[in-house]
């Protein structure tokens, strides 16, 4: 019984010698990750954090310069979490990075993350690569709205301008449209 | 009541000093950090926690019996610390060198258990009287080999006075009135022939100077954890079947205070382990022919080097204890309450008995 309790106390006393050692904060990747027996466990998280793997699927993102606004993503969303509101531009906006014409303007582009479930479907569908998971996974926040995250690039005083100037494009279509009718018509 | 202030304000720097050595000590076995926040490596925690807790209400819940819960606390407290009135911290600094230190210890310690009581009843609430029951229980059983492990060390020295105890104990031997022809054998063994009267160190401690009392010292040890209701014998606050004990209903300075003793408790009975057992305030440094470490490291009587030599002594050899004590709590799992008193009654008691005849023969034999 002696021995037992000796032993006990020898564990015990062992832990407290090699408090002066640190768990080292490797990823999982890590071929040491399994075998660190001695020190202390606990990571000081806001101060030092385990690195995320490289697929690891946290925070999206939106490159909204090479968004061709195809509304892909927010079909595919289990969750719905994504709202895309289009507008069609009147003039040449440009290409995307990998060379896709651009011919939408977003006046909205939202992202719940509240009701994200990171599923990671909308990234594989995203013809162009712009949404994207992000190693960044502690974003709480206290309210709630702040969950939504707005990606477009318009003010929504652009966002209006725009809306007019496609539809003034549309109204002279129209009447030229209807002046080319009734210009055949008079034939 | 300079004496009073002094001691008071020792107290809370041990008390404070303990708190958090437990947090860290605790942590560090479990492979945790512990505190880290507050100040460096967390070292403000415990004053923090004091803070925390002066500030909060003082509930007393309507169904208690207000007169007893309330005077339980200082009644504790009081108990506790009136036991510190007779330690001696260094060869000449005793708050009340009274001739007979021991009994009074063993008397007024007693008294806690009322305050224990009176907490668990007055709280009104099942589990407070649970704990407070089985604390009394306890400390009552405990206080026996407890009692009989300090009976065998004062049959040996003769003597009820801590002070002249300690004295006993380490080369001022000569230096203390009454003991100026005493001499002390290796071993206490006179046939030896070894004189270790100028030798003193870790040769003249309690546990040396009669080997026997190397077992009434694991004997007082273990009823020291039982009577400060230290895990593994905890159970009067067993937090997974009591929440906590009698003090389930403090809050606030009350709940402060109940802290406080038990912490008191702990560094009270430690202290008494060391001044009985451990050479009190002596040296463990013994003189080796020329090289007078004993001498060099205990300082004058009365001068400066004397008290500073003399607290180091006691208060690092009693926080070595503490250590112990902390130790055994994070390595030893709680004891059923039949096992706690099988423990008491069928082991200690007995054999503490049996030192007490033994020392009893000793004295007779050796001295």
């Amino acid at each position: 019984m002696t021995k037992s309790l000796l032993s006990g106390l020898w564990l015990t006393w062992r832990h407290f010698r090699n408090a002066d050692k640190r768990r080292a904060p490797v990823p999982v990747m890590d071929g040491d990750y399994f075998k660190q027996p001695e020190g202390l466990v606990t990571l000081t998280y806001p101060y030092e954090a385990i690195p995320v793997p490289e697929n690891g699927r946290y925070r999206l993102h939106n490159e909204i310069d090479d968004c061709i606004v195809c509304d892909l993503c927010a079909k595919i969303c289990p969750v719905n979490c994504i709202t895309i509101e289009s507008v069609k531009a009147t003039e040449d906006i440009g290409m995307t990075s990998d060379g896709t014409k651009k011919r939408l303007y977003a006046p909205v582009f939202d992202i719940d993350m509240a009701k994200c479930c990171y599923c990671g479907l909308c990234t594989t569908v995203c013809p162009t690569d712009c949404l994207t998971m992000t190693p960044v996974y502690d974003f709480a926040e206290v309210d709630i709205k702040n969950m939504i995250y707005h990606f477009t690039d318009l003010t929504p005083e652009q966002a209006d301008e725009k809306k007019q100037l496609l539809a003034k494009q549309q109204e002279e279509m129209a009447a030229a449209k209807a002046a080319a009718l009734a210009a055949r018509k008079q034939q | 009541m300079l004496a009073f202030l002094l001691t008071l304000m020792l107290l809370l720097g041990i008390v404070i000093v303990l708190a958090y050595a437990e947090r860290k000590v605790a942590a560090f076995m479990q492979d945790r950090m512990g505190p880290t926040e507050a100040g460096p490596y967390g070292s403000l925690q415990s004053v923090l926690d004091v803070l925390k807790l002066l500030q909060k209400e003082d509930i007393v819940p309507a169904a208690a019996d207000k007169k007893l819960f309330k005077l339980a606390p200082i009644l504790i407290f009081a108990a506790v610390f009136a036991g510190f009135a007779v330690i001696p911290f260094t060869p000449d600094l005793i708050p009340a060198g009274i001739g007979i230190g021991v009994f009074y210890l063993l008397a007024i310690i007693s008294l806690d258990v009322v305050g224990l009581l009176m907490a668990g009843w007055g709280s009104n609430n099942k589990y407070a009287m649970l704990g407070a029951m089985r604390s009394v229980a306890q400390i009552v059983s405990y206080e026996i080999p407890a009692g009989l492990a300090i009976l065998s060390v004062v049959m040996i020295c003769q003597s009820l006075d801590f002070q002249e105890i300690s004295y006993q104990q380490g080369v001022l031997l000569n230096r203390f009135p009454g003991l100026e022809f005493e001499t002390n054998w290796l071993f206490g063994i006179e046939a030896l022939g070894i004189n270790t009267t100028n030798i003193g160190g870790i040769t003249t401690w309690n546990i040396f100077r009669a080997p026997l009392l190397l077992v009434a010292f694991v004997i007082y040890f273990i009823a020291s954890l039982a009577e400060s209701n230290r895990a593994p014998f905890d159970i009067p606050e067993a937090e997974s079947e009591l929440v906590a004990g009698f003090h389930v209903e403090y809050s606030g300075f009350r709940f402060a205070i109940l802290f406080l003793a038990e912490y008191s408790m702990m560094v009270l009975v430690s202290l008494v382990a060391v001044i009985l057992f451990l050479g009190s305030w002596n040296t463990p440094l013994p003189n080796l022919t020329t090289l007078k470490f004993a001498n060099w490291t205990t300082g004058t009587i009365g001068e400066l080097s004397g008290i500073l030599w003399g607290s180091f002594w006691l208060l690092s050899k009693t926080f070595v204890l503490l250590f112990l004590q902390l130790q055994i709590r994070w390595t030893y799992p709680r004891l059923r309450v039949d096992q706690l008193m099988h423990l008491c009654w069928k082991v200690l008691t007995p054999v503490a008995l049996g030192l007490v005849l033994l020392a009893g023969i000793w004295r007779l034999l050796m001295v």
